[in-house]
């Protein structure tokens, strides 16, 4: 009979006629419940997490494709791993067309959500957050797709990341939008990427606002193609907490939305105001490194539209205050090292460039000067779309 | 009168040979689609705590083994009648559909007394299936009478007394299902780890799975890693290089395999990409003749869940494989 059972659920399952839904409520057992109920799902099913705070104790993971994992709310369904005894992170997707949505993941030990290798998935209304705010031994990344094509975060928050909130790696054709970071050492961040849409984000309290990097010995390398539009990217200026050893651990703090090695970005009408280092910095990646594939400089980046509220009246980089001086007690709002070509800035605002002629000349070597970057740019506009199915999953 | 008696004591002897004979495993089960609630139910043992095997069931051990929380670990092999599993050299064997791995991790109540019965917590089962190896986690009931199937994980407390003589405690982690596929996956496949020529290779083990037609051959010239906390066994490189063979080849963003030849690529002088909090503010992942400048031993030295490695199965320090690697990086470069 069970047998019978199990074959019937099987054919049904082939046919995508009928989706299961397995409920996992609160209370004793629920790592074991709720972990159970990630791996028995199949294709089609949903996983459906009640209200309440699920006392977790190790990690979950996923590796079924097509399945929705969905909560009560964002302030509803509290998956509290501040008692987490196991690695890692709080949970793991591996597999495709994933849908996360409408929970919350507080205090992991390590990363809060991380999907690898997980094509089409979709974040939605979940909330990441550490407690007791920004603290070194928080998890590294909140939100964090990796390796991944077809990638949809939107309507997020991110609060007390020790890297970035929404760390997006070696990915392609990504949306990021909607969302609301604070208090992370990055708000947001595109890595080794291609294809990126980062747009009505609010980007507050955070030690840098929104990087686009691209970083030399990773799988995937040469970064392009991200539009940063429609942000509203204020007062950030959060200590950097991040442990050392961490590529973020050198981002100033005081930061708006920062450019480093990458080719064909554009920066468009965001409301950038009370960084205290700039709205934009545009640089090369500075540290050596032993990789003939890897271009260090800023390449084909429009800065247009933007709106500029005050900036750069306490830079964080190392030298920044005597630089300030010498332009006469604060840094214009946009900030360029000089190395790279193609940069284009219409914005109604000063662009100071240190002037530097490579990517490992020292920043205390600057000849720093106002510049005109008024001009053409290789720099083009494409809109990343993502499947329908993906879309889809937010109604 | 006699030459009654003489075949009813054997019509007698008859009765009481046969009735007890041992139901086989249950290839099955092992080779069919469903998932087992029991351990018992496969019959790779004739008792009900997993101690003595059925026929075809062989128990083994490796050369260097992982550590998992100074847990003992008893390990056998199935291979179904009438088939033998494959020698390769480099990769594990490639055993035949049919095939299972039964792997049982508990603790004595005390590690000073060689005699004392091992109290089980989990049997990790491996089975080979038409589509693949398919990996299970069976928890023991507190009887230690059977064990059955928990896909979702668990934690369970377990003590000892260690070797010498202090009252060890701690939360012990069954992994979840999906959880082996963290080491025991080849592109994207569960994939066997333990069997492996280099790791079997005593010099009569795996003859001695030929004789018992469970392998196809034992070349004389097979490789060989040595035990690695047996200094009389191997070099202290070799020994270092074989426990992060067995300890962290499958899961460190390394290649720690045993015959890596590229320096970088064991960590020697590389630099962290994404390790966070994770390098400890250290520069290479290893560097050599500093020890404490080594990303690598750092994170062994580590019970913060967001650093130690491996990831899965250590909450303890393993103070004798920290010692060893401590040793392997300090004496780089001073030979």
């Amino acid at each position: 009979m069970k047998i019978f059972a199990a074959t019937a659920i099987a054919l049904l399952g082939s046919t995508s006629a009928l989706a299961a839904t397995h409920t996992v409520e609160a209370g004793p057992d629920a790592q074991e419940r709720l972990q159970t109920a990630l791996i028995e799902a199949q294709p089609g099913d949903t996983v459906q997490i009640g209200a309440g705070r699920f006392e977790l104790t190790d990690g979950l993971s996923l590796d079924v494709d097509n399945v929705t994992v969905r909560g009560a709310g964002s302030n509803a369904t509290i998956l509290d791993f501040s008692n987490q005894m196991g690695a890692g992170e709080g949970l793991m997707v591996t597999s495709n067309d994933v849908v996360l949505r409408d929970f919350a993941v507080e205090d992991t030990k390590g990363d809060g959500i991380k999907s690898k290798e997980a094509d089409r998935i979709v974040y939605h209304n979940i909330r990441v957050e550490w407690t007791r705010g920004p603290h070194p031994d928080n998890g590294a990344y909140g939100i964090y797709p990796v390796e991944s094509t077809h990638i949809l975060v939107d309507g997020v928050t991110v609060i007390g990341s020790s890297d970035a909130g929404i760390y997006v790696g070696q990915s392609d054709q990504i949306v990021v939008r909607n969302s609301n970071v604070q208090y992370n050492v990055a708000g947001i961040e595109i890595e080794n990427s291609h294809n990126a849409d980062v747009h009505n984000n609010f980007v507050t309290k955070n030690t840098g606002g929104i990087l686009v990097f691209d970083l030399p010995n990773l799988p995937q390398m040469g970064g392009h193609s991200t539009r940063v539009f429609n942000n509203l990217v204020v007062d950030n200026n959060t200590a950097n907490f991040a442990p050392a050893g961490n590529i973020v651990a050198s981002v100033p703090a005081g930061m708006g939305v920062m450019v480093m090695a990458n080719r064909n970005v554009e920066i468009t009408q965001n409301i950038m105001a009370d960084n205290a280092t700039g709205n934009v910095m545009l640089v090369a990646y500075s540290q050596d490194y032993d990789d003939e594939n890897y271009n260090p400089s800023p390449r084909d980046v429009r800065v247009s539209g933007n709106i500029h509220g005050r900036a750069g009246w306490a830079p964080g980089f190392p030298g920044g205050d005597m630089l300030a001086q010498a332009m006469g007690g604060s840094l214009p709002p946009i900030l360029w090292d000089g190395n790279g070509s193609g940069i284009v800035v219409s914005d109604d605002v000063p662009v100071v460039s240190l002037g530097l002629t490579s990517a490992s000349q020292p920043r205390g070597e600057a000849q720093p000067s106002l510049v005109e970057l008024h001009g053409e740019t290789e720099a083009t506009s494409q809109a990343v779309t993502l499947p329908d199915s993906m879309e889809a999953a937010l109604r | 009168m006699t030459r009654l008696l003489a075949v009813l004591i054997g019509w007698l002897a008859l009765v009481s040979a046969s009735a007890p004979a041992p139901a086989p495993v249950a290839l099955n089960l092992v080779t069919g689609d469903t998932l087992p609630e029991r351990l018992s139910d496969f019959h790779f043992f004739t008792d009900s705590n997993a101690q003595v095997p059925n026929e075809r069931v062989t128990p083994y051990t490796i050369n260097t083994q992982l550590f998992s929380d100074y847990a003992a670990k008893q390990r056998f092999v199935y291979v179904p009648p009438g088939l033998t599993a494959a020698y390769n050299p480099d990769e594990a064997f490639d055993f035949p559909i049919g095939s299972a791995f039964i792997k049982s991790f508990g603790y004595p109540a005390d590690f000073r007394d060689p005699d004392a019965e091992i109290r089980l917590i989990e049997t990790r089962v491996l089975l080979r299936r038409a589509e693949g190896w398919v990996a299970l986690p069976y928890v023991w009931n507190a009887e230690g009478t059977d064990a059955v199937l928990r896909r979702g994980g668990a934690r369970l407390p377990a003590s000892w007394i260690d070797e010498s003589g202090e009252r060890q405690q701690i939360s012990y982690r069954v992994p979840n299902q999906n959880q082996c596929k963290t080491c025991h996956e080849l592109d994207d496949e569960i994939a066997l780890l333990g069997p492996k020529a280099r790791n079997l290779n005593d010099g009569a083990r795996m003859a001695s799975w030929v004789d018992a037609g469970i392998l196809d051959r034992a070349p004389a010239d097979a490789p060989r890693v040595p035990v690695w906390d047996d200094p009389e066994d191997g070099t202290l490189e070799a020994r270092a290089r074989g426990y992060l063979d067995v300890n962290c080849a499958s899961n460190s963003g390394l290649f720690l395999t045993y015959d890596e030849a590229d320096p970088v690529a064991l960590g020697i002088l590389k630099r962290p990409v994404a390790a966070g909090r994770g390098s400890g503010g250290r520069a290479f992942d290893i560097a050599p003749g500093d020890p404490e400048d080594s990303i690598l031993l750092f994170r062994m030295e580590a019970s913060d869940p967001g650093i130690a490695m491996p990831e899965l199965g250590r909450e303890l320090l393993h103070r004798e494989g920290i010692a060893l690697i401590h040793a392997y990086i300090a004496r780089m470069g001073n030979e």
